[in-house]
């Protein structure tokens, strides 16, 4: 094979993805940089989008235990009851996608072997362990209260009793929980997620705020969704925003966020969290059109999470993600050194 | 056992992992400039540890057919085709038989044909899991899975992987995978990479790959003795007027802290399909956490605000 032949045949293996869409072409130009056959340098991770949903499902659950508790204290039990429920569904449904992708339930568990303060899955499985119990205690006592009052004796009164407290720690190690998730993502050799360590904390639990806001204006009855709208609307500006500002730290990889998949992905994000978001403020004495901006906050929530994901795995594909800034710092002559 | 330089920096890996008294850190030193890609290096590791073959992933792209490092492929033998240089031209009559390995490069187009008649040109080099002094792999595995050898490389252990995936994304070489297949294979699912052969380690045996390399292409050995003899190969292609001649991996003060299995290479380490200037990811794991710890406070904080100042 003669050079030129060899360079149109790296050209090609390159090509497909990314190359030649328009959205790419208008915003950088084509960075120039070699590889081994145009192959990808680091592996893209090995999940299904059953991360992506568990990154979801994870944010909907500590949103909603916030939400929760913040209701049952300030007595507004129709909020309380919707926020209580996405709490444990979201909380379940987490495991079970994170269980889904592992394969089999005994994985899970293997998990516990160790705590490892430098493994994010190991430290986000644990903070799972201990907000869990909590929130389904606080879920628990929701039912409880429903039930009728002689049966709200023995141990089930205790729980009842005890599943105020409980909601408060659930609330109170909610947080974490939404927050861990950007730190599984970014500390990997995976360039769109590493670049974006600065901001996607704040992304996600801007995002996570927003859908659980959501799910509360979908749920609760107008005279108590106000809190609920609140959460949602400043969850949803601060994703918004910080979402940009994380683009522009990014550097080169921030474009996996414009093209193929991802860029469908959080293109449809930003429109429904505006949507969303207006539609949260302009209805706030429209029950249907609470209801609807809540699914669009959710559904907004729900993209940006797949558009991340989809992001990162585009960006480990590509070896250009990979060489191209490394290759910018040595030339710039600021290769990273330890430096006492 | 946590020290200052545990996420990054120079340290003693196998000391850092907590072993008081522990062999000198053994690794590799593989020299690309006498490869001349027979691939029995991959042979043997495969012979050894019983690794499953990997053909069904044929690309039919180029001459190299096992493409990469992956779960089934431990050691793989890169053939980089790169467009010709002129000769270089060293201006003294020394060059010849009588000198180290009589310098790859030309060896290999003199077998082809006239050097003129050739519009590319062959590097060839055999990669491997560079058991960094910071592993990535390592530091994410949530279940204790990989672990730091006493010979300060790094290993999995199949009966405890849990098979998350975490370490392939995190490794910044692109080299442990998990495996996928062939059908009947052992261990599916299940993260792998190379071991610099623990279980020979620990028999006083060379690794099998090591052993195989008919030109001593890639040696094995005391890491600190492998980087002097890098060092003195490298100053003498230079020397030969191969200037370029370079080490990859051996620095201790790099992103990685420096690796186990680093190399002499003749090109640009991208060309090689290696990343120009890797850092392990925890090296930004503290502000990692730091960040989300804030963002947490304040998802916490506009909770609270949320529900402040309305009245019910
Ligand atoms: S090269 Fe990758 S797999 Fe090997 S030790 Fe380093 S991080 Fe781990
Ligand atoms: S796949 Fe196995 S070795 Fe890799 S991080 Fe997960 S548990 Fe550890």
């Amino acid at each position: 094979m003669s050079a030129k032949q060899r360079e149109g045949h790296q050209q090609g293996e390159r090509e497909g993805k990314h190359r030649g869409s328009p959205a790419r072409d208008s915003m950088v130009p084509e960075a120039e940089f070699e590889s081994y056959y145009g192959r990808q340098i680091v592996k893209p991770a090995p999940w299904e989008h059953d991360i992506a949903y568990y990154l979801f499902t994870g944010g909907v659950a500590a949103g909603s235990a916030i939400l929760g508790t913040g209701a049952e204290l300030t007595g507004r039990p129709g909020l309380s009851r919707v926020a209580r429920a996405g709490s444990l569904v979201g909380l379940l449904s987490s495991v079970f996608f994170l269980i889904h992708d592992l394969g089999r339930p005994s994985r899970f568990l293997n998990m516990m072997r160790v705590v490892k303060l430098t493994s994010p899955m190991s430290v986000g499985t644990w903070l799972l362990a201990l907000h869990g119990p909590f929130a389904g205690l606080a879920s628990v006592g929701e039912v409880l209260r429903v039930l009728p009052q002689r049966w709200q004796r023995g141990p089930l009164g205790l729980a009842l009793k005890l599943s105020r407290p409980a909601g408060i720690v659930a609330a109170a190690t909610a947080p974490p929980v939404a927050a861990y998730t950007a730190v599984l993502l970014s500390d990997t050799a995976t360039p769109a997620w590493h670049d974006a360590y600065k901001e996607l904390p704040y992304v996600f639990c801007g995002s996570a705020a927003a859908a659980s806001g959501g799910l509360g204006l979908i749920g609760a009855p107008l005279h108590e969704a106000g809190p609920a709208r609140a959460f949602a609307v400043g969850g949803a500006l601060v994703e918004l925003v910080v979402e940009h500002k994380m683009e522009e730290s990014m550097g080169l990889s921030a474009e996996t966020l414009h093209t193929g998949t991802a860029g469908k992905w959080m293109k449809a994000a930003k429109v429904l969290t505006i949507a969303g978001a207006a539609g949260a403020v302009l209805g706030r004495r429209s029950r249907a059109l609470s209801v609807l901006s809540g699914a669009a906050l959710m559904a907004g929530s729900l993209s940006t999470r797949l558009g991340v994901f989809e992001a990162g795995l585009a960006s480990a594909r590509d070896p250009k993600y990979t060489v191209v800034p490394q290759r910018e710092r040595v030339a710039a002559g600021n290769p990273v050194r330890y430096e006492g | 056992m946590i020290g200052r330089n545990s996420l990054f920096g120079p340290v003693d890996p196998a000391a850092d992992a907590g072993y008081d008294d522990h062999p000198k850190r053994k690794g590799f030193f593989t020299d690309t400039s006498v490869c001349i890609g027979c691939k029995a290096c991959e042979v043997a590791c495969k012979e050894w540890n019983d690794v499953p073959e990997n053909l069904f992933e044929m690309l039919g792209t180029s001459y190299d057919n096992s493409h990469s490092l992956n779960a089934n492929q431990w050691r793989h033998v890169a053939f980089v085709e790169r467009p010709a240089k002129p000769p270089v031209d060293l201006g003294m009559p020394s060059m010849g038989p009588g000198g180290v390995a009589v310098d790859a490069v030309t060896q290999q187009t003199e077998v082809a044909g006239s050097a003129e008649d050739m519009d590319f040109r062959w590097l060839m080099s055999s990669d491997v899991c560079k058991h960094c002094t910071h592993a990535a792999c390592l530091d994410v595995c949530p279940t204790g899975s990989l672990f730091r050898s006493e010979f300060g490389t790094v290993v999995v252990q199949d009966e405890i992987c849990n098979g998350c995936g975490y370490c392939v994304a995190a490794c910044p070489y692109g080299v442990i995978d998990r495996r996928k297949g062939p059908d009947g294979a052992d261990n599916i699912g299940i993260a792998q990479k190379c071991t610099l052969c623990y279980d020979r380690l620990t028999e006083d045996q060379v690794p099998a790959c090591a052993k195989a390399c008919p030109t001593e292409s890639i040696l094995f050995g005391d890491v600190e003795e492998l980087r002097q003899t890098a060092n003195d190969r490298v100053a003498r292609l230079h020397e030969q007027g191969v200037m370029d001649a370079r080490l990859y991996g051996n620095d201790p003060e790099d992103g990685v802290g420096g690796t186990g299995a680093f190399f002499l290479l003749l090109d640009e380490p991208e060309v090689y399909g290696l990343p120009p200037d890797p850092v392990v990811t925890t090296k930004d794991l503290p502000a990692m956490f730091n960040r989300a710890g804030m963002a947490a406070l304040a998802l916490l904080a506009g909770g609270v605000v949320s529900f402040l100042g309305r009245k019910r």
